[in-house]
């Protein structure tokens, strides 16, 4: 049974992502200020509320236990801002990323579309994916932001949506996960994908 | 590329009971508030929002447990409004499980709100409530319309759950929003409201065309077809209704179906 943290920025609203990963069947869902802490669970969670620099700011003097746990194998979950701080830069904030992943974030195209994105778009599954497993192609997921990632490694985009222009909505990479959209507010294909991560971490724990 | 229509229920809630009113009036016991945003977020409802009418701090504090238990089982965003005076009012709501907060009468008693909401918890969080109503005393500065007969008004901005007038006009103000930070728009209609005889195409139509964040037409939905009146004949990007889906006139699910066989782009 997987023991689950949340990374909180000290940004807001950390409730709805604690009850969707416990009502999908998390054991225990701890928030958590300090990455010291990972150790002591099975899976982690970076949630996606606030602004890029002071959550950056918030994380960067323990990154480097983040970086052990995703060698160790630790599954983590990136959720909007939480994936996009994994990169190297992002348009939204002057401080460097944690260069977990390389590329770049950037501003949706202005004037094409209204930003932010905010509401009902489609997946495009691009690839294999534990993830996304039991997710149907052009699955409706909630979207709330006005970034998107630019990974240089393209293979790790497994899903896309589209917005003007392609939006990488699922990332994956081994056990570590970055996803654009909020699962935790997508229904029922939303608690499918936090089922897939639970199960992705229940299997890490055993 | 484009996203979905959304079909989004609304919750009056007074003391944790949700209520439906006619022309903002009467009111009529319609079920727990926590078991209807379960049963319409299982039925497909794109959003949810709760509108709280109760007027006591005892009744707000209600509130708070409702929106936290309403966070705990569902998983579709939705939206708290009703009684948010001030920032920490909002503050409350959000953190307690709420993914925006839609402010009314505080808006127009103090827009600076507006924008210090936007600046805190970003401009998805803001949603500006604008309930209008025809008014047939045509001044200076107001944008005229005229009925069939000739006869001009303009729609007025009206506070305090549709109470009282402020002499501002609705398209102006709705534009102002926009530009201080609201992020979205609940665009009520007091003269369509609870009349379930469709919504007030001329109003939605008017506001849409000035703003650029998304607008949610509400009041006056009887059934299906008014949704889809108001998806082709306004550049609307929601549709709120409450009777038809309290009454078990309708199902949001069998809405959806009929909306997407009509050629609207539906999530089902």
């Amino acid at each position: 049974m997987a023991k689950i943290a949340i990374f909180d920025y000290g940004a807001g609203n950390l409730f709805s992502l604690k009850s969707a990963l416990e009502r999908n069947g998390a054991e225990s869902v701890d928030i958590i200020y300090d990455l010291k802490e990972l150790p002591k669970y099975d899976g982690l969670v970076l949630p996606g509320v606030g602004n890029f620099d002071p959550a950056i700011r918030s994380i960067e003097s323990s990154a480097k236990h983040l970086n052990k746990a995703i060698e160790g194998g630790m599954p983590v979950m990136g959720i909007c801002l939480g994936m996009e701080m994994l990169f190297d830069r992002s348009e939204e904030g002057k401080l460097e990323g944690l260069k977990i992943l390389d590329g770049d974030v950037v501003m949706l195209p202005k004037g094409k579309v209204k930003i932010p994105h905010m509401g009902w778009n489609n997946l495009e599954i691009k690839g294999e994916s534990k993830f996304l497993k039991g997710v149907k192609d052009d699955s409706w997921v909630y979207f709330v932001h006005s970034y998107r990632t630019v990974p240089k490694q393209r293979k790790i985009v497994v899903a896309t949506s589209n917005y003007g222009v392609s939006v990488p909505a699922v990332i994956e990479k081994d056990n570590l996960i970055g996803v654009q959209f909020h699962p935790e507010k997508s229904g029922d294909v939303g608690s499918t994908m936090i089922k897939n991560f639970i199960e992705i971490c229940d299997s890490e724990s055993t | 590329m484009m996203l979905a229509k959304r079909i989004i229920p609304c919750l009056d809630v007074d003391n944790g009971r949700v209520v439906k009113g006619v022309h903002f009036v009467e009111v009529k016991d319609a079920g727990d508030a926590v078991e209807l945003a379960k049963k319409y977020s299982e039925q497909g409802a794109d959003e949810l929002v709760f509108l709280d009418i109760t007027a006591s701090q005892q009744g707000r504090d209600i509130m708070k447990g409702v929106v936290r238990n309403v966070a705990s089982v569902i998983d579709i965003p939705f939206t708290v409004g009703g009684g948010i005076k001030k920032l920490e009012d909002a503050r409350d709501i959000l953190l307690s499980g709420a993914d925006k907060v839609s402010i009314n009468t505080a808006a127009v008693k103090n827009p600076e709100l507006i924008t210090r909401l936007m600046e805190i918890f970003g401009k998805q969080c803001v949603v500006v409530a604008i309930d209008a109503k025809r008014n047939y005393e045509v001044g200076k500065g107001k944008t005229i319309f005229k009925d069939r007969d000739g006869k001009k008004y303009w729609f007025e901005v009206r506070i305090y759950g549709g109470k009282e007038g402020t002499g501002i006009d609705a398209i102006k103000w709705a534009k102002e929003v926009e530009s201080r930070g609201a992020g979205e728009l609940l665009l009520t209609s007091i003269d369509a409201d609870g009349t379930e005889n469709g919504y007030d195409i001329e109003l939605t139509k008017a506001i849409c065309k000035s703003v650029r964040v998304p607008v949610i037409a509400s009041g006056g939905c009887g059934k299906a077809s008014h949704m889809l009146d108001v998806f082709e004949k306004a550049d609307v990007d929601a549709a709120l209704a409450a009777s038809i889906f309290h009454y078990e006139k309708s199902t949001v699910d069998k809405v959806k179906k009929y909306l997407k066989r009509s050629g609207i782009r539906i999530r089902l």
